[in-house]
């Protein structure tokens, strides 16, 4: 077994940077407070927010960092979920249930199939891995200030919806009224996916 | 080794103790759900706040800990009355299939054998809990956590009667069907991480099955969707009738075709027989649950047969017309409710009353679903392809269109929806005489007779 510690400096050094960037870019953009005194008090929805979005975090570190590629499929599937539990905190539970039907009943189910199919999937080497600490530490500081500037600086909406307002019809007759032709065309778009799938997939058969 | 003999039970107290908890344990689940779905609402808690606990719910920092106390005893409770009828359903199912059969089945726990369940129970919870060494650990010993949620999370909006139900999604049924999807990403995990040949090939052939079915099930549902005008199960309700000539299933002759699609489609989504291909024991053993011994395949037991209810419920909600008790409108439940904090008794009584109705609805669906088991052979994987793509998702596509075209038709003749509701209940009740006379003709012809006293 080789030797792991030099990788390990390697990390180390670079998860050090990370955070001095990370620290050094918020004191940077952060705007104080415009009121400052006693934080709100922690509601439970406040609470859930919070482990939604824990939950969503922790799954995509999770397909990040993970060298399984089942365990990568599994926390794609907390992150899914996670993100399905936001959009119910931002009122939009059709959007949400969708999210939950096409992603992780369509797309994941998929993904497991497809890894369940091929055999030695667990020997493949993983993309991610090779990548390394450095390129990875390069990525991240091109696009933290990015990422950081747009969560700080856009002046968020915090409005809190008295109650859950149903979405389905409104969304039912935007897509039928205002936007029909981009949703006709997405509808082609899928049309030509199946079409080219059955193209690819067909076996053709010598005529005898 | 000394041997233990159990005190042999006097048959009159066994008889009266089954009769006694068999009475008892609906009473108790169904009143805690009709309860505790109630109380669990804002204005309740708040007059709850306001007048037990003396605070002013508005300023009180506590009264949202209330009310997720109030939603966590209404989960628990429902999560306890989703065991309890999954084992009840093993139980009974247990005991039709042995009539049918001709054999005894159950009777040694109780009178009738009613207390297997609890006794297979135990039992499972005292086996020991094996992982197989060749498998991934963590991911075999979370499989049957998604089964169990993705079952769980039904209830969340399985109605239970007028006013009873745990949340009224505005997108109810859309909801079921979505997180329905958890229980094929864990019968797909435990396949595949039980490291068996048996078990990866129950496993994949689960999911094809559950990802082929969502199809024709998904535009069957959209059947009723169309003719009540929302996604919500308790909207669905309400836009039937009490009567079996206002209930979707006959007002409509397509929404009788996507009922049988629809029905045939759960049955093979839930891996039912005889769409139980993923488990079939006489080629993969047991297919995704082979290697689970103990409390894990206790739970996949439970998802399975807990499934039995769940669908017998969701077909009686979207086509048979849920709670809806015969001369109870809209308006008597209001007119019972009061002007009080909490509803006036007579209200209680009608609730009690859609929920018998819905229970009597629900059971009777069930039994369909257990007959069914136990009367056709199992199909083979390529006949259950075809039954799903060539005829299931046209002939599903077709009743979504002709019910496009009906509903124009009633706008212009709102007549037709009854006239096509009265003629499809005589008929069907003209069929189910016809089936009993059957029945009861191919019995005497064998020299038997129907005898119901030995049950």
């Amino acid at each position: 077994m080789r030797s792991n510690t030099g990788k390990l400096v390697a990390w180390v050094a670079a998860a050090a940077l990370v955070v001095a960037f990370v620290v050094y870019m918020t004191k940077q953009v952060v705007v104080p407070p415009s009121e400052p005194g006693a934080a709100a008090p922690l509601t439970v929805p406040g609470v859930i927010f919070y482990v939604l979005a824990a939950i969503a975090v922790a799954g995509a570190v999770g397909v990040a960092v993970s060298r399984n590629i089942l365990y990568s499929a599994l926390g794609l599937l907390m992150a899914l979920l996670g993100a399905g539990g936001l959009y119910v905190f931002l009122s939009a539970d059709f959007v949400a249930i969708t999210q939950l039907l096409v992603y992780i009943g369509g797309v994941l189910v998929l993904v497991l199939f497809a890894v369940m199919l091929t055999s030695r999937i667990t020997d493949v080497k993983v993309s991610n891995t090779s990548f390394g600490p450095v390129g990875g530490a390069l990525l991240f500081v091109a696009a933290a200030p990015v990422l950081l500037a747009v969560a700080l600086l856009t002046p968020w909406a915090v409005r809190i919806p008295d109650a859950l307002a149903p979405t389905t019809a409104s969304i039912g007759n935007a897509f039928l009224t205002r936007w029909l032709l981009p949703f006709e065309v997405a509808s082609m778009v899928l049309l030509a996916t199946l079409v080219g799938a059955v193209v690819i997939a067909r076996k053709e058969l010598k005529a005898d | 080794m000394a041997t233990v003999t159990l005190p042999k039970g006097n048959p009159r107290t066994k008889l009266l103790l089954t009769v006694a908890v068999a009475l008892a344990l609906p009473v108790i689940l169904f009143g805690a759900v009709l309860v505790l779905a109630t109380l669990a609402k804002p204005e309740p808690v708040q007059v709850f706040v306001r007048e037990v606990l003396g605070h002013d719910p508005a300023t009180w920092p506590y009264t949202g800990l209330v009310f997720a106390a109030v939603a966590a005893a209404l989960t628990f409770m429902i999560l306890n009355f989703g065991a309890v009828v999954a084992a009840v359903t093993i139980w009974w199912e247990m005991r039709v299939s042995s009539r049918m059969q001709s054999r005894i089945g159950y009777n040694r726990v109780g009178a009738g054998g009613f207390f297997q369940w609890i006794a297979d129970a135990v039992k499972l919870l005292l086996k020991e809990d094996l992982i197989p060494a060749e498998s991934d650990r963590m991911l075999f010993r979370a499989a049957p956590y998604f089964v169990f949620a993705g079952f769980g999370l039904i209830f969340v909006a399985l109605p239970f009667g007028e006013s009873v139900i745990a949340a009224d999604l505005n997108v109810g049924i859309y909801y079921i069907t979505a997180v329905t999807a958890l229980v094929v990403v864990g019968i797909l995990l435990a396949g595949w991480s039980s490291n068996s040949k048996w078990a990866l090939f129950g496993g994949m052939r689960s999911a094809a099955q559950v990802i082929s079915y969502e199809i024709p099930a998904g535009l069957a549902v959209m059947v009723p969707i169309l003719m009540a005008g929302t996604l919500s199960m308790q909207g669905i309700i309400r836009a039937q009738g009490a009567w079996p000539w206002q209930w979707f299933v006959f007002s409509n002759p397509a929404a009788l075709i996507a009922f049988v699609i629809f029905f045939i489609a759960q049955l093979a989504e839930s891996n039912r027989p005889p769409f139980d291909l993923p488990e079939a024991e006489s080629e993969l053993v047991a297919g995704y649950l082979a290697e689970y011994t103990a409390f894990r395949y206790a739970i996949f037991f439970l998802v399975e047969f807990g499934n039995v209810w769940i669908m017998s419920a969701i077909a009686v909600t979207l086509f048979f017309g849920g709670w809806q008790v015969p001369g109870v409108g809209a308006a008597a439940y209001e007119a019972a409710r009061g002007a009080g904090a909490l509803p006036a008794p007579a209200w209680w009584g009608l609730q009690v009353a859609s929920m018998a109705v819905f229970f009597v609805k629900t059971f009777l669906v069930m039994n369909l679903v257990i007959w069914i088991r136990w009367t056709f052979p199992r199909i083979r994987v390529d006949q259950m392809m075809n039954l799903c793509w060539k005829y299931l998702v046209p002939g599903a596509f077709a009743t979504f269109v002709a019910t496009l075209l009906w509903q124009i038709l009633v706008a212009r003749v709102p007549a037709a929806s009854t006239v096509s509701g009265v003629v499809l209940t005589v008929a069907a009740v003209l069929a189910l005489v016809q089936m009993l006379r059957l029945a009861k003709r191919n019995v005497e012809a064998g020299g038997d007779q129907v005898d119901l006293s030995n049950w």
